[in-house]
């Protein structure tokens, strides 16, 4: 607990410093950042773009996950499709999906649709590689050692496949909620009336610094607050099967 | 027998978007068939149109590429001589990649003005990580004997680190090579969709934004073509490399 909390002293020295740094015209300090931002929390319009938002990407990721799954876990019992797919999911993973952005505006207009999809797109390939590598490395000697044992299918799913396979979905889960939450932002930043990432872009061409700041800072504090979650429970699944 | 099926698939997937898009089924105010985007992009390249705006976005890409890979391997090397420090920002490593970056593209913009330089910022704060985390992870790796040859030489920190580490590090580091190029593309184009007067991301959004499908669907498929050669020759040479070092 004592390393987390001098990074945290430490980012706000740095913070703090850069603002004496830079002045007003770029930064606000730490502290009235927190103080708009509480303001922004307390303000009946804003409450809207922040469900909006959470709406949007919990469904872009509720969809990552369940095609990234139904991707990831057959590649990876299949070898030979396995290896026909990997690179091609690995390119797909490192193209910049930015650019696509005009195509989905374009089959689903502008709106809440687009964003799912956005969110959805970024999260996929990540689960679906990961998924594919937690069936692949199942150790052979379990699986041996359970058809000798005569195991039902059932009971070879949940004693088994399951318990060995999740440390490194709930690492692909880890990544893909990472990325699909840039990827919802990136839709509102770019075609949406509404949202954080909305009001983020709107921020920018007002040049209200005020603004950019408390949402950055809320946007921050939630992905690594989320993050933070899933990371001490992907620590202890990894701990648990080694 | 893997690769072939692998361009039969992908020739497949080509294939049958070219026959929805030749029928109708999908309108081509939405996409356009893929050989309408070749043929756009082979008169684009042709005729020189954005070549500036080409140069800028690699000029860039090449710029984060180089900055996180200094910057990457020095602080990779500093922190993992001085475990305190590493310990300190592990959370923060941890978490890096789940803040959206481009949330603080309008502070760089404000920080370094309008030209080139948030653009590349972007770039090199995605990649930056990539590269520290490969790096601390390879020279974790070093086998504890040749350190001690070291220190029976005599070497210094410096000489240590460029004659026994980094070497020894280097498929590690290539992967955060790898990786570098991969997240610098991602922040630049990224970026330069965002807010920025020229390059390959603006011209995509500005012929969406101009109803120009033949130049906008050459312009993606340009950039996804590039980013998966750059990708496809990297992973070529980091094997040809892989195998000399295992005769050696």
């Amino acid at each position: 607990m004592r390393y987390p909390l001098i990074l945290l002293v430490l980012v706000l020295v740095v913070w703090q410093a850069l603002y004496l740094l830079v002045g007003d015209v770029a930064l606000r300090s730490p502290g009235t950042t927190v103080e708009n931002l509480g303001r922004l929390l307390s303000d009946a319009s804003f409450l809207p773009h922040v469900r909006e938002t959470l709406l949007a990407f919990a469904q872009g990721f509720a969809i990552a996950l369940v095609v990234g799954l139904l991707i990831g876990l057959p590649l990876g019992a299949a070898r030979f499709a396995g290896e026909v797919a990997e690179p091609i999911l690995v390119a797909l993973y490192s193209i910049p999906k930015v650019t696509l952005y005009p195509v989905i505006l374009l089959i689903f207009g502008i709106g809440m649709p687009a964003k799912v999809a956005f969110g959805a797109i970024h999260g996929i390939v990540p689960i679906s590689i990961f998924a594919m590598n937690a069936v692949r490395n199942i150790n052979p000697t379990h699986l041996r050692t359970a058809r000798a044992m005569r195991l039902s299918p059932f009971a070879l799913t949940t004693k088994i496949l399951v318990p060995a396979a999740l440390p490194e979905i709930v690492t692909g889960i880890r990544v893909g909620f990472a990325l699909a939450l840039i990827g919802t932002l990136l839709g509102e930043m770019f075609g949406s009336q509404r949202g954080v990432g909305h009001l983020l872009m709107q921020a920018m061409s007002l040049h209200n610094i005020e603004r950019i700041l408390a949402l950055t800072l809320l946007l921050v504090v939630f992905a690594a607050g989320v993050s933070g979650i899933l990371l001490a429970l992907d620590h202890r699944l990894h701990r648990r099967t080694s | 027998m893997i690769v072939w099926t692998r361009i039969l698939v992908i020739a497949g997937a080509v294939a049958a978007l070219e026959i929805l898009c030749r029928t109708g089924v999908i309108p081509n105010f939405t996409v356009i068939p893929p050989s309408a985007m070749a043929q756009s992009l082979w008169t684009i390249l042709a005729s020189g149109k954005f070549t500036p705006d080409i140069a800028a976005t690699l000029t860039n890409v090449g710029m984060a590429i180089a900055a996180s890979m200094v910057v990457g391997v020095a602080a990779g090397t500093i922190l993992q001589s001085w475990p305190a420090a590493r310990r300190t920002l592990d959370p923060l490593f941890a978490t890096y990649y789940a803040v959206p970056m481009y949330a603080f593209y309008p502070l760089l913009i404000v920080i370094f003005g309008l030209g080139d330089l948030p653009q590349v910022a972007i770039g090199f704060l995605l990649a930056v990580l990539a590269v520290i985390i490969n790096t601390l992870n390879g020279l974790d790796r070093v086998p504890a004997v040749l350190l001690k040859t070291a220190r029976v030489h005599g070497l210094g920190f410096f000489q240590t680190a460029i004659r026994i580490r980094l070497p020894c590090a280097a498929p590690y580091v290539f992967t955060g090579f790898k990786l570098a190029v991969a997240y610098s593309f991602i922040g630049v184009v990224g970026a330069e969709f965002i807010t920025s007067s020229r390059g390959i991301g603006y011209e995509i959004s500005f012929a969406y934004n101009n109803f120009d499908n033949p130049v906008m669907y050459a312009m993606i498929l340009f950039i996804l073509l590039l980013v998966i050669t750059v990708n496809m020759s990297l992973h070529v040479w980091e094997k040809r490399l892989l195998a000399r070092r295992r005769r050696a």
